[in-house]
């Protein structure tokens, strides 16, 4: 049977990637360029038998879909610059009471109002670092219209295996382009569920390290009475202020997603074999960066392209074997030096490093990357 | 026979941390009357609250308990009740983390009508912090932040709950311990948003500051301001001055937030 396929903008393509994924909850507050997504949800969640509801801020839309999750519900909330940095207070929580969710931005530049119909990509330091307090953070950043699609479904994969929040991250072009996309049939994407306790009501202890370092995470009303906090915690979920297991508790939060890289992490790669210079480069950004290498490549440059799709955790072991093979490294991306951060950091000084920033509202072009290119190499 | 209130008390959490002759005590024990009296099944029953001393109430009791971030009850506790809209949803939480930064969460919360029994612990102070003024404090009074007197107006919490459109509202104190449970039962049993203010007092860091010399006396002046509905239609405004109205306050049948989404849910479906 043909696959059924549409012409659809990103962010219309995420609302259908979520409710592939199972979501039944969205909660939102309106914000230019992610407002779509709320919209398609409004309409397809109750349809599913699922709800929606528009919260009174950002802060709610955040402790809303914290609390759906709590019911074993797989939820979403999408939003763009402004709005992620009030949802930041919550983020944190949903780290550290380990509640899985999924948060979609569609970038815009900043800070503050900045310019809301423009593109940016300076929000990725921010899916990291973000809210306060050390915590593992998972951020996904397609590039087009088909992968938001098979990112946002795989972000609800991961936000329920680790049980913790994770972000999806595309820039205004991805989000509002319009794509061909084909739909995948049920089961041709994998769909993960969280885990869920086996042991009795009475043993069951919401962080209990005996099942690895995540968790079963019971529903309420399911039979099992448990206390959450985002206070530090022991394992049967009550506050603790007792130094080794809040030491513990906080070096697991990290190592359930460092001990996962290998499968959270997911790049292309595109004639990086042979690259004298490697254009490191993401989002929308990545497609300007895709032409620029064939041009380069017409002039007998040898480029290619390495582009993440997991940002976070940051791929460190494969751009450290790039740095060491390539001359150069160039980083192309819409903000003033976010990920040539990362780049530097684990390159070493083993390449040299050049960035490319554009702060404009208008999106990086492949002239800029090539000349660039020619510059530092 | 004495009230069983270990049927409900989580083994091995007490001592609570609240300070002697705190009055979050005494509402915490009218709530667990209340949940008794409307027979609520604990496995079908969330308490959800947010930060302070009042909000430290969920850890203590044997429910699915979730305790959230400052102010962020209500909003936590509407995406448990929107997802599951069979569990009884039960928010508590003090007058500076309702109020303050949670006032904008108990608004709407108010306005959508949503099921669910917010118990408000009204001690006119930030207690947690130590003592610093909350938007319930009176204007005069002494707070850390206040020492030269509170220069702001105090918001009137039931007010608020009824211009927001709760459907259910009423107040009393921790003086009258009796009528504190048959309230929030009251709340309980009530389909809609239910907010149940309760005076209390938090003799730590706000008796000290203004001159009552002891727990005795900070439960005299609630016996003294409390004035039922009743007896309050009866009295002129001169007498009323500096009164506070206990017992219902407010109520009202309207449609509830999840039954007008399950509305939704049939539309969407072709119903
Ligand atoms: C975002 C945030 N801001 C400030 C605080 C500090 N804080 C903790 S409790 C509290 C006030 C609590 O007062 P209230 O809600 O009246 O409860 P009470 O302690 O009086 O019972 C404050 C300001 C916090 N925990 N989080
Ligand atoms: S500080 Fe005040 S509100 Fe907090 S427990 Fe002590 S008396 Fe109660
Ligand atoms: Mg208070």
């Amino acid at each position: 049977m043909a696959k059924k396929v549409a012409l659809l903008q990103g962010n219309e393509a995420c609302a259908q990637g979520a409710l592939y994924a199972g979501c039944k909850f969205f909660g939102g507050y309106p914000i230019t360029p992610s407002t779509e997504v709320a919209e398609v949800l409004s309409v397809e969640l109750p349809k599913v038998g699922g709800k929606f509801i528009q919260m009174e801020d950002e802060i709610g839309a955040m402790a809303s879909v914290i609390g759906a999750s709590l019911t074993g519900s797989k939820v979403l909330t999408a939003t763009s610059g402004p709005g992620v940095s009030l949802k930041q207070e919550l983020i944190g929580y949903a780290c550290i009471a380990e509640v899985p969710c999924v948060i979609i931005n569609v970038m815009r530049g900043g800070p503050s109002t900045g310019m809301p119909t423009g593109p940016g990509q300076s929000d990725v330091q921010q899916a990291k670092w973000g809210t306060h307090g050390d915590h593992a953070a998972i951020a996904l950043v397609p590039a087009s219209c088909q992968e938001i699609f098979s990112e946002t479904v795989r972000a609800f994969n991961l936000a329920e295996k680790y049980r913790m929040p994770v972000q999806v991250l595309f820039d205004e072009i991805v989000g509002h382009s319009r794509e061909r996309i084909e739909f995948p049939e049920p089961g041709e994407l994998e769909v993960i569920d969280r885990q869920t306790p086996t042991v009795a009501p009475e043993q069951y202890k919401p962080y209990d390290t005996s099942f690895g370092d995540v968790p079963p995470l019971a529903a309420f009303g399911s039979g099992y009475r448990f206390h959450v906090t985002g206070l530090n915690k022991a394992q049967d979920g009550f506050p603790t202020t007792k130094a080794s297991l809040v030491d513990d508790e906080q070096r697991r939060q990290l190592r359930k997603v460092d001990a996962a890289q290998a499968e959270i992490e997911k790049n292309e790669e595109y004639l990086t074999d042979d690259a004298e210079v490697v254009i490191f480069a993401y989002g929308s950004t990545s497609r300007s960066a895709r032409y620029a290498v064939n041009e380069l490549r017409k002039e007998g440059i040898k480029a290619g392209l390495f582009r993440p799709i997991t940002l976070w955790p940051f791929p460190e072991k494969r751009v450290a074997e790039l740095a060491k093979k390539a001359k150069a490294i160039v980083v192309p991306e819409m903000n003033l030096g976010q990920m040539v951060l990362e780049v530097e950091r684990v390159a070493k000084g083993d390449c040299k490093i050049g960035f490319l920033g554009r702060v404009d509202g208008e999106p990086i072009n492949p002239g800029q990357i090539i000349a660039k290119v020619k510059e530092v190499k | 026979m004495a009230f069983d209130y270990d049927k409900y008390l989580r083994p091995g959490k007490l001592p609570h941390i609240w300070c002697p002759g705190c009055g979050h005590g005494i509402a915490m024990k009218g709530l667990i009357r209340a949940i008794d009296a409307c027979g609520l099944e604990k496995n079908n029953t969330a308490i959800v609250s947010g930060i302070g001393c009042a909000s430290r109430l969920p850890g203590y009791v044997d429910f699915n308990t979730l305790h959230t971030a400052h102010g962020r009850a209500a909003a936590f506790a509407t995406g448990v009740k929107m997802a599951k809209p069979e569990m009884n949803v039960i928010v508590v939480g003090g007058d500076g983390d309702g109020t303050a930064i949670g006032g904008n969460h108990f608004i709407h919360a108010c306005r959508r009508n949503i099921d669910m029994t917010y118990v408000i612990f009204n001690n006119s102070i930030y207690g947690m912090t130590g003592g610093q003024f909350s938007p319930c404090t009176p204007t005069g009074a002494k707070a850390s932040t206040t020492v030269y007197g509170n220069p702001d107006p105090t918001f009137d919490i039931s007010k608020l709950a009824i211009g927001a459109g709760a459907t259910f509202v009423a107040r009393t104190t921790a003086f009258h311990a009796t009528q504190i449970d048959k309230l929030i039962a009251e709340g309980i049993k009530h389909k809609g948003m239910a907010v149940i203010e309760v005076l209390d007092d938090c003799p730590t860091t706000y008796g000290r500051r203004n001159k009552f010399r002891s727990v005795v006396d900070m439960m005299k002046r609630l016996k003294d301001i409390a004035v039922p509905v009743a007896a309050a239609s009866k009295m002129t405004a001169e007498q009323l001055e500096g009164k506070v109205l206990t017992g219902v306050l407010y109520k009202e049948e309207k449609p509830e937030y999840t039954q007008q989404y399950a509305k939704v849910i049939a539309k969407a479906q072709g119903a």
